[in-house]
């Protein structure tokens, strides 16, 4: 049994049918990752599993309990924690307001301050911005902002959409190493990424997504070999 | 070069710089004349001054109501004027019960506690109603069919109070120890007067520190920035857009109560008029923006206050002071047509684009 199992799940926008059939899975500890083209349906799959959408049908199951039918701040409670695509931090938030707002479940002032320590020292940029305004970081910061909310709460599973979408290779950089040492923590995380060199690099496994439906999984390194995702994401 | 002006510049344009230049004009020529003629002392003055910061500071609290909530459901809450009226009008009850027993003249501060509480927790309990009932099954829906269905509620409560507590005015007991005046620094002021803008101060303040700092207040502001954002940092949405109207509700009520203690009366309709004044302070400041809607009221009661004698009766108009409404809403016409976001509305105006 995966950690994390999303089996066989449709969603829909009113009449698009969005995701076909879609399932996967993360082990404990693992790094997966969802590579695909505009609009596959990569940001569908991590909405549907954080129930910002609801599948018409299939599961979504963390340690084998049901998720599907959960409303988002209930799965956040479950420990699934979701970085959307392009940030969304609270821009007229404080940095320490958003990071507040990241451990808004847990009221337990000792556990936060814990988390917020092992935050800051991820991020420690985050702790020189404290008291400045969201809205004014720059995007490399912005993007360490999000994260660092996400993990305020310590979660089970990390489910990251598009990290790097937006920044300069170099901070592109800064973000994979992040992700490798929160790998290297025991951090679990589902990660989707246009990226799909880096991403497979970092990951174990990796899942093909093309028009809603995966038509491709398998280990990281043989995808990375794999004639079709070579000339399609790799650009080879 | 005279082309790319005339593109530049529509002919609606130029009308309107006319008018609102037209207006500006009529106003500096009233204040002068009046300031010459010097039907007014400066007793006159510091008494409408006094009044406006009152009644402003009433606007005031129920403008953050309407502010709020269209933080969090870009809506205009058209019924936030009933649920100001709903608060005092059922406490008048209690504080009628109070002064025919005697309580309010033995006990003043206690009772005065009470028929806030009541107030209160009325307003509080028909604005949380309201968003469960009304608004909260339209969530998601065209904006038009929240606006109208707020307007339905609007008369929904009106006739619901009027068809509860009867058509006619109550008269709001005196309370005996806010009759009569103090002098502060040479300045006559009425107690009454003084009591609800120190109240109201209080009040906003409370309210300003509750959604700055509290756990909640913070929640409330992630959800009128982002929704999504908010629901996958773990936020329930609907319990603070629950906890907004619960937070605007007990605003109008306190509200409510202090203008029961300037005006007196009480009334099924006593909501719509202090409700539009409210709206129109709140856009005055800038919708959204909490600090902007507090000084949007402020302001709309100075200018109500100060305006009528200060721009008119230099002009000859014989009851300048009639005309009190007709400045407040020629005010809102000039800011939307000149400042849309209002006051303090940049931040809004950025967070949009
Ligand atoms: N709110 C929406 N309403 C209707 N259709 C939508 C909506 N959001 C996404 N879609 C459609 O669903 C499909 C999948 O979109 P999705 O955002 O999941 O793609 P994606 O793989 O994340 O793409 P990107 O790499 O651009 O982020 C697309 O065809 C898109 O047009
Ligand atoms: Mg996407």
């Amino acid at each position: 049994m995966a950690m994390l199992e999303v089996e066989g799940i449709h969603t829909y926008y009113g009449l698009i049918h969005a995701l076909k059939d879609v399932s996967v899975n993360v082990e404990e500890g693992e790094v997966v990752t969802i590579i695909g083209a505009n609009g596959a349906g990569k940001s569908t799959m991590l909405k549907t599993t954080s129930g910002l959408l609801k599948p018409r049908k299939g599961s979504i199951r963390l340690n084998d309990e049901e998720l599907t039918q959960l409303r988002p701040h209930k799965i956040v409670e479950k420990g699934v924690v979701q970085v959307p695509e392009g940030r969304r931090i609270f821009g007229t938030l404080t940095v320490m307001e958003n990071l507040d707002m990241g451990a808004f479940i847990c009221t337990n002032s000792q556990k936060n301050k814990k988390n917020l320590n092992r935050v800051l020292e991820l991020f420690p940029r985050l702790k020189e911005r404290s008291k400045q305004v969201a809205g004014t970081l720059s995007g490399g910061e912005q993007q360490m902002l999000a994260m660092g909310r996400a993990l305020m709460t310590n979660p089970k599973v990390l489910l990251l959409d598009e990290p790097s979408m937006g920044l300069a290779p170099v901070l592109v950089d800064d973000i994979f190493a992040t992700i490798r040492q929160l790998h290297d923590a025991g951090t679990t995380i589902l990660l989707v990424e246009q990226n799909a060199r880096l991403a497979l690099q970092v990951a174990s496994r990796g899942y093909v997504l093309q028009s809603g439906s995966v038509v491709l999984s398998d280990t990281a390194e043989n995808l990375e070999k794999n004639e079709m995702v070579r000339e399609a994401y790799l650009g080879e | 070069m005279l082309q790319r002006i005339r593109e530049r510049i529509s002919p609606t344009d130029v009308v309107m710089w006319l008018i609102g230049g037209g207006l500006m004009f009529m106003v500096v020529w009233g204040s002068i004349a009046t300031l010459i003629k010097g039907t007014y002392t400066t007793r006159h003055w510091i008494d409408f001054v006094i009044f406006g910061l009152a009644q402003g500071s009433v606007y005031a609290l129920i403008a953050t109501g309407y502010t709020m909530v269209y933080g969090v459901l870009r809506m205009i809450n058209f019924a936030h004027g009933e649920v100001f009226m709903s608060g005092p009008y059922t406490a008048y009850f209690v504080a009628a019960y109070f002064y025919r027993n005697d309580f309010l003249e033995a006990q003043p501060i206690l009772c005065l506690g009470v028929i806030f509480l009541v107030s209160m927790a009325v307003s509080v309990t028909i604005a949380f109603f309201l968003e469960r009932i009304a608004y909260r099954p339209l969530r998601g829906a065209p904006r038009l069919i929240p606006l109208i269905t707020a307007i339905g509620a609007s008369f929904f409560l009106q006739y619901l109070f009027r068809g509860l507590y009867g058509s006619s005015f109550q008269a709001y007991p005196d309370i005996p120890m806010l009759e009569g005046h103090w002098v502060i620094a040479g300045i006559r002021i009425l107690k009454f007067q003084a009591v609800v803008i120190v109240a109201a101060v209080m009040l906003m303040f409370a309210l300003y520190s509750f959604v700055m700092k509290s756990r909640i207040g913070k929640a409330i502001r992630s959800v009128s920035e982002d929704k999504e954002a908010s629901a996958l940092m773990g936020i329930d949405v609907d319990k603070m857009i629950s906890m907004t109207f619960v937070v605007g509700g007990a605003a109008a009520g306190a509200a409510g109560v202090l203008y029961a203690i300037m005006f007196k009366q009480v009334h099924f309709f006593m909501g719509f008029i202090p409700g539009i004044k409210a709206f129109t302070a709140a856009v005055l400041g800038g919708i959204g923006n909490i600090p902007g809607a507090m000084l949007g009221g402020i302001f709309l009661g100075l200018v109500e206050s100060v305006g009528p004698s200060l721009f008119l009766d230099g002009l000859g108009i014989v009851a300048p002071y009639q005309l009190k409404d007709a400045i407040a809403f020629t005010m809102l016409v000039m800011v939307l047509i000149f400042r849309p976001t209002g006051f303090l509305g940049e931040r809004l105006a950025v967070k949009k684009a």
